[in-house]
C-alpha cells in the first residue's frame, strides 16, 4: 500500500490543527466542568446520570459539527482554491486523495474525542468520587460515537466531492437527522403499501442508521450492551463508510477540475 | 486495463458489496436490539424534560412519538402480545410534547382501555390520559365523549360516564346527543339500546375510517346480542308452553310466528343447539359478541373488521 | 523519442447553468516535443494554452484524443514522478511554510527522506527564496508564490517540466532569473514545455514554438528558421483593399485586414514597393522594419484567421 494516503492524512490533520479546530475542547471543558460543579453542588442523586448523558451528548454533537464543517470543504475547497493542481500532477491517485483526506479527518476527530473522553471521566470522578464497573460501558458509548463520526466524515466527503460547501452541509446535516430516526423510518416504510413501500424501504435502508449507534441513555442507566451489538455495529459502520467512500471515489475519478 | 478503469471496477465492486452488507447487517441489528419505541419508553422518565430537550422541535417530536406509539401498538397486536407495557409511557410522552395532538387521546384511549387482545387493558391509564387531554383542550367536547365511553364500556361506571357526558354537553358547540347520552347513562345504562345509541352516534360523528369500522363492529355485535336475547326468550316461552325444547329453528319460527328463519347481520341463519341454546354460525366474523357464542369458544387473537365502508 | 506527443487531444466544455451549451476550448491538437527541447506554447489570452496543460496533467478529461509522455500513456500514474507542473497563478496550502509544503510534495513525489531536506533547501535557493523559514505561505506575495510554484515543479528532479505562464507575476529581475533557470534546466537535459503570451521571453528561450489561437493550432516552427525568414524584412501597410500587381511581383506576402492591407517585403525592395503604391495612388500608412521575428510570425498567424474571418463575413 502506498504511503501517500498517510502523508495526505497527516497534512489534513495538520491543517485542522493549524485552523485551531482543537480549540473546541476549551468550550467542551467549560461546559462539562460547569455542569459537574453545578450538579455536585445541588446533589440530587442523579449526578452520574447528568454527567454521562450531557458529556456523551456533547462529545457526539461537537464531533458531528466538526466532522461536517471540515468534511464539506475537504474536496470542494481544494478544487476551488486550485491546490489540487499541484497534488494531482504528482504520483497521487485520485482515490488516494479521497481516502487520505478521510483518514486525516477521522484521525482529527479521534484525537479530539480522546481528549473529550478524558474530560468526561474526569467530570465523573469529580461528582462520584470513584469509578464503578458500569463506567466501562461509557467506553462502548464513546466507541459507537467514533463509529458514527466515521460515517459522517465519509458522507461529508462524498457531498464535498460533487457539490458546494453550503449544499454539502445541508445534505450532511439532513442525513444526520434522518439517520438518527432511521428506526422510525423503517417503521414508517413498513406501514405503507405498493410502490411507495418499495421506495420507502429502499430509502430507509440506505440512510445511515445512527439509532443503533446511540446508546447514551442505556449507558447512563448502566444497561449492559451485548457483544453482538458491538460487533455488528462495527461491521455496519465500516461497510457504510466503505460504501460512501467508494461512491466518492467513483464521482471524483470522473470529475473535471475547475 | 488502464489504472483509471481498474479504480472504477474496484470502487464499483466495493460499493455494491458494502451496500448489500449494510442492508443485511441492519436486519440483524434490528433483531438484536429493542426498537426505538421501547427504548425511549424505558429511558425517558420525564416527558417534561424531553420537551425542553427537544429545543423547540417538540411539535415534530410529538408526531414522531405518536407514530412510534401506533407502530408499537400495531406490532404488538399483530404478534398477539399479551402486554403493552410501553404504550402508556409513549402516549404520555407524545401528549406531553404536544398536548393538542387530539388523535393521541382519541385513539390512545381506545388502544389503552380495552382488554387484550383488543387493547392494553389499562383503563385507568386511559382515563388519566383523557383527563390530561381535557385539561389542555377543555373546549373539545369529543374528548369528554371518549372519556365517557371508557367509563361506560370498560369500567361499567355509569355514574361517572353520565357525569362526563353531562360536562361535555355544556361545552359550546357540543353535539346535542351528549345531553341524551348523559340522561340515558343515568337511567338505562345497561340497555342494549343505550349501547346502540352510543355506537351509532360515534359512527355518525366521525370521518375516520378506523373509528367507523370499529363502530360498525360494535353495532353488529349489539344486533346479534339483541337477536340472541330475543330468540333465547322465545325458546324459553316454547319450553314453558310445550314442556320440551324446540327441535329445529323452523319449529321455533312456526310456533312464534316469525317471518322466515331469523338471520344474523351477515344473513346467516341463527343455529339452535340440541340443548336449546341460540348460536351464531360464524362466531369468527364478529368481535365484541357477548351472546350467541358456542360453548368454550376462543376468539381469534387478531380481530378483523368485516364490514369496510 | 519524443518527450511529449499530443495526439488529437480536444476539449469541449459544457457551459451554462440550466441549458448547457457546448463551448469548444481546444480543437483536436497534434503536437510533438522532442526530449531536451525548450518548447514555447504561444497564444493570446483565452487561446486554450491552460486547457491543453490541464488535459496533459489529467486535471480535466479530454472530449477525444490521447497523448504520450516519455513514451507512456499520459494517464499512466508511473510517469507522474517524472514530470513537474507549475500551474497558472499557483496557490498552495497557505497554512504551511515553504519548507513544509516542499517537504510534503517531496514525500508525495517519492523523494526519499534523507535527500528531501537537502533538496528543499537547494531548490528554494535556486528560485531565489531565502529567509522564508517559518513564514506561512499566506504571507507570501504573488511573485514569491510563483517562485514556490517553480520550486515544487522541479523539486523531484523531473525529466519533463510543464510551466503555465512562468514569468507572470514576477518583476523584471525575477523574469530574468526564471529565464536563466529554464536555460539551466535545458542544460541539465530536461524538456521544458511552457506557455506564455510574452513573445520576447519565448524568443529568447525557445528552440521551437507553437502558436495557438481560439483553440486551434496555427503554426509550429523552430525559432531559428522563423528568424531567418523575417531577417531584413519590412512591413508595409496601406489604406484600401487593393493589392497592385507590381506589389505581388515583388514577392510580397499580402494580407487584407478590414480597410488596410499589410505586406511583408525584403528590405531591399522597400523603395520599389513604395513606387508601386504611388503609381496606383494608394495611401501609404506605415513602413516598419520587423524587429522581432517571432512577433511577426505570431501576428501573421493570428491575422491569417482575421482575414479569412473578414472575407467570410
Ligand atoms: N472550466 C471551463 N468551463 C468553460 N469554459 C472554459 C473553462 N476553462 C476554460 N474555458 C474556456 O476555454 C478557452 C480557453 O481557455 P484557457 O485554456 O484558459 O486559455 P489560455 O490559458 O490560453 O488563456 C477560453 O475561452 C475559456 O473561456
Ligand atoms: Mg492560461
Amino acid at each position: 500500500m502506498s504511503p501517500r494516503m498517510f502523508y495526505i492524512a497527516f497534512n489534513t490533520f495538520r491543517e485542522a490543527v493549524r485552523d485551531r479546530v482543537l480549540y473546541n475542547l476549551i468550550a467542551f471543558a467549560v461546559l462539562l466542568s460547569g455542569a459537574a460543579i453545578f450538579v455536585g453542588q445541588i446533589s440530587i442523586q442523579i449526578e452520574r446520570l447528568v454527567v454521562v448523558n450531557l458529556g456523551l451528548t456533547a462529545v457526539s454533537l461537537f464531533g458531528i459539527v466538526i466532522a461536517i464543517f471540515i468534511g464539506i470543504g475537504l474536496v470542494s475547497k481544494e478544487i476551488e482554491k486550485r491546490t489540487l493542481y499541484t497534488m494531482l500532477s504528482r504520483p497521487v491517485r485520485r482515490w488516494e486523495f479521497i481516502v487520505g483526506k478521510f483518514l486525516g479527518l477521522a484521525g482529527t476527530l479521534m484525537v479530539n474525542t480522546f481528549f473529550m473522553a478524558i474530560g468526561v471521566f474526569g467530570a465523573l470522578l469529580y461528582v462520584a468520587h470513584k469509578f464503578t464497573a458500569p463506567d466501562a460501558l461509557i467506553l462502548v458509548a464513546l466507541y459507537f460515537i467514533i463509529l458514527e463520526f466515521l460515517i459522517i466524515c465519509a458522507l461529508a466527503l462524498l457531498f464535498s466531492s460533487f457539490s458546494s460547501p453550503l449544499l454539502s452541509a445541508v445534505f450532511a446535516f439532513s442525513l444526520f437527522v434522518i439517520g438518527s430516526f432511521a428506526d422510525d423510518l423503517r417503521g414508517f416504510a413498513a406501514l405503507t403499501h405498493g410502490l411507495t413501500r418499495w421506495l420507502a424501504t429502499g430509502a430507509a435502508y440506505l440512510v445511515p442508521n445512527f439509532s443503533a449507534l446511540n446508546v447514551i441513555s442505556a449507558v447512563a442507566h448502566a444497561q449492559p450492551i451485548g457483544l453482538q451489538l458491538i460487533l455488528q455495529n462495527t461491521l455496519y459502520a465500516l461497510f457504510y463508510t466503505a460504501m460512501t467512500l467508494s461512491a466518492a471515489v467513483l464521482i471524483f475519478e470522473r470529475r473535471n477540475l475547475k | 486495463m488502464t489504472a483509471a478503469q481498474r479504480t472504477t471496477v474496484i470502487a464499483s465492486g466495493c460499493l455494491a458489496v458494502s451496500m448489500v452488507a449494510c442492508i443485511l447487517l441492519l436486519q440483524h441489528i434490528d433483531e438484536i436490539r429493542p426498537p426505538a419505541a421501547v427504548d425511549d419508553a424505558l429511558y425517558v422518565n420525564s416527558p417534561k424534560l424531553l420537551k425542553r430537550a427537544s429545543l423547540g422541535f417538540d411539535g415534530l417530536m410529538a408526531c414522531i412519538y405518536w407514530t412510534r406509539a401506533v407502530q408499537y401498538f400495531g406490532e404488538r397486536h399483530f404478534n398477539h402480545a399479551a402486554s403493552y407495557n410501553e404504550l402508556a409511557p409513549l402516549l404520555e410522552i407524545t401528549t406531553a410534547l404536544d398536548p393538542h395532538l387530539l388523535p393521541a387521546y382519541q385513539f390512545g384511549a381506545s388502544f389503552l382501555a380495552p382488554n387484550p387482545p383488543n387493547g392494553a387493558g389499562q383503563p385507568d391509564r386511559a382515563i388519566q390520559l383523557m383527563r390530561f387531554g381535557i385539561a389542555h383542550n377543555p373546549d373539545n367536547w369529543r374528548l369528554y365523549y371518549n372519556l365517557g365511553f371508557v367509563y361506560y364500556t370498560e369500567l361499567k361506571d355509569y355514574e361517572k360516564a353520565s357525569q362526563v357526558f353531562e360536562e361535555g354537553s355544556e361545552v359550546p358547540g357540543a353535539n346535542s346527543l351528549m345531553k341524551v347520552l348523559a340522561a340515558k347513562m343515568a337511567f338505562h345504562a345497561g340497555d342494549l339500546a343505550t349501547a346502540r345509541l352510543l355506537w351509532s352516534s360515534t359512527y355518525e360523528s366521525t370521518q375516520d375510517s378506523y373509528v367507523r369500522a370499529n363502530a360498525i363492529e360494535h353495532l353488529r355485535a349489539i344486533k346479534v346480542d339483541e337477536d340472541v336475547t330475543n330468540l333465547q326468550a322465545a325458546v324459553t316461552r316454547f319450553g314453558e308452553r310445550t314442556g320440551q325444547l324446540p327441535t329445529s329453528m323452523a319449529e321455533l319460527a312456526a310456533a312464534e310466528h316469525f317471518r322466515g328463519i331469523p338471520t344474523d347481520p351477515d344473513g346467516h341463519p341463527y343455529r339452535l343447539t340440541s340443548d336449546g341454546r341460540i348460536e351464531v354460525q360464524n362466531p369468527d366474523d364478529f368481535n365484541f359478541l357477548t351472546k350467541g357464542l358456542p360453548r368454550g369458544y376462543k376468539p381469534p387473537a387478531l380481530p378483523q373488521f368485516h364490514h369496510r365502508e | 523519442m519524443a518527450a511529449i506527443e499530443i495526439l488529437g487531444l480536444e476539449k469541449t466544455y459544457m457551459v451554462g447553468f440550466w441549458q448547457k451549451r457546448p463551448k469548444r476550448a481546444l480543437q483536436p491538437l497534434h503536437l510533438a516535443v522532442e526530449e531536451g527541447e525548450i518548447f514555447g506554447f504561444l497564444g493570446p489570452n483565452g487561446a486554450g494554452k491552460t486547457t491543453t496543460l490541464k488535459l496533459l496533467m489529467g486535471l480535466v478529461f479530454p472530449t477525444a484524443g490521447t497523448a504520450r509522455i516519455l513514451g507512456h500513456e499520459w494517464t499512466d500514474p508511473a510517469i507522474k514522478a517524472q514530470i513537474g507542473f507549475l500551474p497558472e497563478q499557483p496557490y498552495f496550502y497557505d497554512y504551511l511554510t515553504a519548507h513544509e509544503l516542499l517537504d510534503y510534495y517531496g514525500q508525495l513525489s517519492g523523494v526519499p527522506g534523507k535527500e528531501r531536506k537537502h533538496k528543499v533547501e537547494e531548490v528554494l535557493q535556486r528560485v531565489g527564496l531565502t529567509d522564508v523559514k517559518g513564514v506561512q505561505l499566506r504571507k507570501f506575495s504573488k511573485g514569491m508564490l510563483q517562485r514556490v510554484g517553480i520550486a515544487q515543479a522541479i523539486l523531484h528532479n523531473p525529466r519533463v517540466v510543464f510551466f503555465d505562464e512562468p514569468m507572470s507575476g514576477l518583476d523584471p529581475l525575477g523574469r530574468r532569473e526564471v529565464r536563466d533557470l529554464i536555460e539551466q534546466l535545458k542544460h541539465e537535459g530536461k524538456t521544458v514545455f511552457f506557455s506564455t503570451h510574452i513573445l520576447p521571453d519565448a524568443e529568447a528561450l525557445c528552440d521551437r514554438v507553437a502558436i495557438i489561437h481560439k483553440g486551434e493550432l496555427r503554426g509550429v516552427g523552430a525559432v531559428a528558421d522563423l528568424t531567418s525568414t523575417v531577417q531584413g524584412k519590412v512591413e508595409v501597410i496601406w489604406h484600401g483593399t487593393q493589392i497592385p500587381a507590381s506589389m505581388k511581383a515583388l514577392g510580397a506576402e499580402c494580407h487584407v485586414t478590414g480597410e488596410t492591407v499589410r505586406a511583408i517585403v525584403p528590405e531591399k525592395q522597400q523603395d520599389a514597393a513604395i513606387d508601386a503604391l504611388r503609381r496606383e495612388r494608394l495611401r501609404l500608412i506605415a513602413i516598419t522594419p520587423l524587429r522581432t521575428s517571432l512577433e511577426a510570425y505570431f501576428v501573421e498567424k493570428l491575422q491569417h484567421s482575421q482575414t479569412t474571418a473578414g472575407t467570410r463575413s
